[in-house]
């Protein structure tokens, strides 16, 4: 794990989770797996800290345990999953999207609490939802339980591994560590719950959680007094679906950008088709016919079965090739190459970083390079029609920059520069690594600063939130527009540009991070498919 | 290599075209320090994208930023005593859901053994070195009633504290709950603790006394 992803995690565990997480997620992400008594000793905190850090962390997916022998139990951080935890906005948006707000719930209850069963997230969310929801109208647990049916059925969301029921009744040692189990085939598996009833309304008076102690007591009573039909059954957020529909989306918005609409309805039909049928690590999908392109081309498009087949071919020949003929059988075996799709899309990444960063006749340089594979300093003066002052000195920021690398090429065995060729030449995989790496760096950058922004203006802050809870308290209580006028003024108009230039800071820095992961997805999508080869 | 040096004349031993400048040509300076830590860009960076999806997830990031920090998986850091107790302090707290993890899918070492009464006594232990020989003897018998009554070979071994607490510098709660079952053997010697004056560190986890008693004879012997 590089220095800038094990910074970004801290930074994050740090928000999500508070510091003792923080310390021991960070310290196992260090130092790989280890046992339980090594990591308080290592890091100097109490066992019982260390067992309650390891408890949330393992119920976020983030940490996993095996047992070793002697019985010793080690636990062993995922780095990759903690980055994931910048893109659960992206995760549950996409959800509302797909299937409205119910999806959207239950995905964001699922990223929140890590694991749940299935009738806790049907509760939880008909309770949410109900709160939005008129007076007087409730939401039933059945619509809930159907929405997460579909999302169990497209594999948005999936079984956790559960614990095997042993079948020996004398348990003899029990061992150290349950060994979780889990097989293809179950994984969606929704199992058969009546869940009937209404979501419940909370009571207005608890509607802050200040000094509501009644609150937690009442939901720990009603826990325990009916029995969880689904006991043991735990389901998570299925990332990886995830990433297979951003991947998706991605392919259809850049063919939609190169050539037209139907174009990209006819890649997107395609990518709808292999869904399910393709795994998400192949290179390229199961060959479709053009005929079952057709049949299953949404219901408002009337286009031919000419034009398709036109269409068809287009895109097939097109450089890019995300589309490729595979056969004739059927009108036209056709495929989408996954890989070298997301190799132009890792690619467009770096022209464009490299245009912003450098201007456009660096860029110009740069697609050359990438054209031609390899060229020499001359060459690319010639090729580019740029004077050999600007191109050295425009050739030389880049490499400086890690985006071209140079090519000896020895003309003798001793290597003398005199005698040897040096090719300028970009490398796209090292490039995308050094990017990807520049980009966890912006990322902590952008979240450190927007910690200092918040901590600069902490007193102005909470003096705004007493100032809104004491108006919020006076209208319940029916007060008088001239007294909420003169609790408003409380906040002087300088405070409020202060806070006002707070806000809009914070909003772009939160906005910037959100883009800057849309770049690590594609980067990193990019590096995996190579490494699967 | 060893060929001729120019024979007086400087000539470099490539073709100096080939890096891209001409002899004589003036080259930039060398650079003395790091980069400067912000520097200046040419070009500007591109407005964000802006959008209802973008919009949307912006509100969801921050909100979720909220909802986390109030959930029962965020552990507060225990504050240090303040000198000066604040009356607002008890009416400004936070009341959070209790979480209770599914202890069949966690290791057993994860669960938190409730026999024993970690702070206040690794804390008296701290302060009072002489009361340690008097809480052991009372420990020790008191986990002999419980052996009796629970009978079964589980062993917790809360009088560690105690032993390690002795020392001046124990790490609070460092030596808290050793109730695995894996380092029961390790263990087995504070079964055996009587009122002595060896110090605790003395043994080697997992030694036995036999093999040590050779370098205490050369004490007894004088």
């Amino acid at each position: 794990m590089t220095q800038a992803e094990i910074k970004l995690c801290s930074l994050l565990l740090q928000e999500h989770f508070g510091e003792i997480v923080e310390k021991i997620g960070v310290h196992l992400i260090r130092t790989g797996s280890q046992p339980l008594r090594v990591i308080a000793h290592d890091t100097g905190t109490s066992l019982d800290q260390v067992k309650k850090a390891l408890c949330v962390l393992i119920q976020h997916n983030l940490v996993i345990y095996q047992v070793h022998k002697r019985g010793v139990v080690e636990y062993e951080a995922q780095c990759s999953r903690v980055l994931r935890m910048l893109r659960y906005p992206r995760y549950i948006y996409t959800a509302k999207t797909l299937y409205s707000d119910t999806g959207e719930l239950i995905v964001e209850e699922l990223l929140l609490n890590g694991k749940m069963t299935m009738s806790a997230v049907v509760k939880k969310v008909a309770d949410r939802l109900t709160e939005t929801m008129e007076d007087g109208k409730t939401m039933d647990y059945a619509e809930v339980s159907n929405t997460f049916m579909r999302l169990a059925d497209t594999h948005f969301v999936q079984r956790c591994p559960w614990v095997p029921a042993t079948e020996n009744s004398d348990p003899g040692p029990l061992p150290p560590a349950p060994i979780l189990v889990i097989s293809e085939k179950d994984m969606y598996l929704v199992p058969k719950l009546s869940l009937i009833g209404k979501g419940k309304r909370r009571r207005s008076s608890d509607e802050d959680a200040t000094g509501e102690p009644k609150a937690k007591r009442s939901k720990h009573s009603t826990d325990n007094k009916e029995p969880i039909p689904d006991d043991g059954i735990y389901w998570q957020a299925n990332l990886d679906r995830f990433h297979q529909h951003f991947r998706d989306q991605a392919i259809v918005s850049a063919v939609a950008n190169r050539m037209d609409q139907t174009s990209s309805e006819i890649v997107r039909t395609m990518l709808r088709m292999s869904e399910i049928t393709t795994p998400s690590a192949a290179p390229f999908t199961q060959p479709l016919s053009s005929n079952e392109i057709f049949r299953s081309l949404p219901v408002g498009y009337n286009i031919s079965k000419q034009v398709l087949d036109q269409y068809l071919t287009l895109l097939a020949d097109d450089p890019l090739e995300f589309v490729g003929k595979s056969g004739d059988s059927g009108g036209g075996m056709y495929v989408i190459n996954l890989h070298k799709a997301l190799g132009s899309l890792a690619t467009a990444t770096l022209e464009s970083v490299v245009q912003e960063r450098f201007g456009s006749r660096c860029a110009r340089i740069f697609r050359l390079v990438l054209q031609k594979k390899h060229l020499e300093q001359k060459q690319v003066e010639d090729f580019a029609m740029i004077p050999a002052k600007e191109a050295k000195d425009m050739l030389y920021k880049m490499l400086s920059g890690n985006f071209i690398s140079l090519q000896e090429i020895p003309k003798t065995p001793d290597h003398a520069p005199s005698r040897t060729f040096y090719l300028y030449t970009v490398n796209i995989l090292s490039a995308a690594r050094m990017l990807l790496h520049r980009c966890y760096k912006s990322i902590a950058n952008l979240i450190e600063r927007r910690q200092f922004e918040t901590k600069e203006n902490k007193r102005l802050l909470e003096k705004s939130q007493r100032v809104e809870a004491i108006i919020a308290s006076m209208q319940a209580t029916g007060a008088e527009e001239a007294q909420l006028q003169e609790i408003e003024e409380m906040i002087t108009a300088p405070e409020r540009q202060q806070l006002e230039t707070l806000k809009r800071n914070v909003n772009k820095l939160d906005a910037s991070e959100i883009q800057v992961d849309e770049t690590i997805f594609l980067l990193e999508s990019y590096i995996e498919s190579t490494m699967k080869r | 290599m060893a060929g001729n040096k120019g024979r007086g004349r400087a000539a470099y031993t490539f073709n100096i075209e080939a890096v891209g400048f001409s002899r004589g040509e003036k080259l930039p300076d060398v650079v003395l320090k790091p980069p400067p830590l912000f520097p200046d860009t040419d070009y500007k960076p591109v407005p964000l994208k802006a959008g209802e999806g973008e919009d949307y997830m912006l509100a969801l990031k921050q909100e979720l930023r909220e909802t986390m920090k109030r959930m029962p998986y965020y552990i507060e850091t225990p504050e240090e005593k303040q000198d000066i107790e604040r009356y607002s302090k008890r009416y400004m707290k936070v009341y959070k859901e209790e979480w209770i993890p599914d202890w069949r899918r966690l290791p057993r070492e994860m669960m938190p053994r409730k026999k024993c009464k970690k702070g206040p006594k690794s804390e008296k232990a701290k302060d009072t070195s002489k009361g340690v020989s008097l809480t052991n003897t009372a420990d020790v018998l008191k986990k002999i009633e419980e052996l009796e009554k629970r009978g079964d070979g589980e062993k917790s071994d809360e009088e560690n504290e105690e032993k390690e607490g002795g020392k001046e510098k124990s790490k609070e709660g460092d030596e808290e709950d050793d109730d695995d079952a894996a380092e029961q053997e390790e263990y087995d010697e504070e079964e055996q603790e009587e009122e002595n004056d060896y110090i605790n560190s003395y043994f080697e986890d997992g030694d036995d006394f036999g093999a040590d008693s050779d370098d205490n004879m050369d004490e007894a012997t004088y």
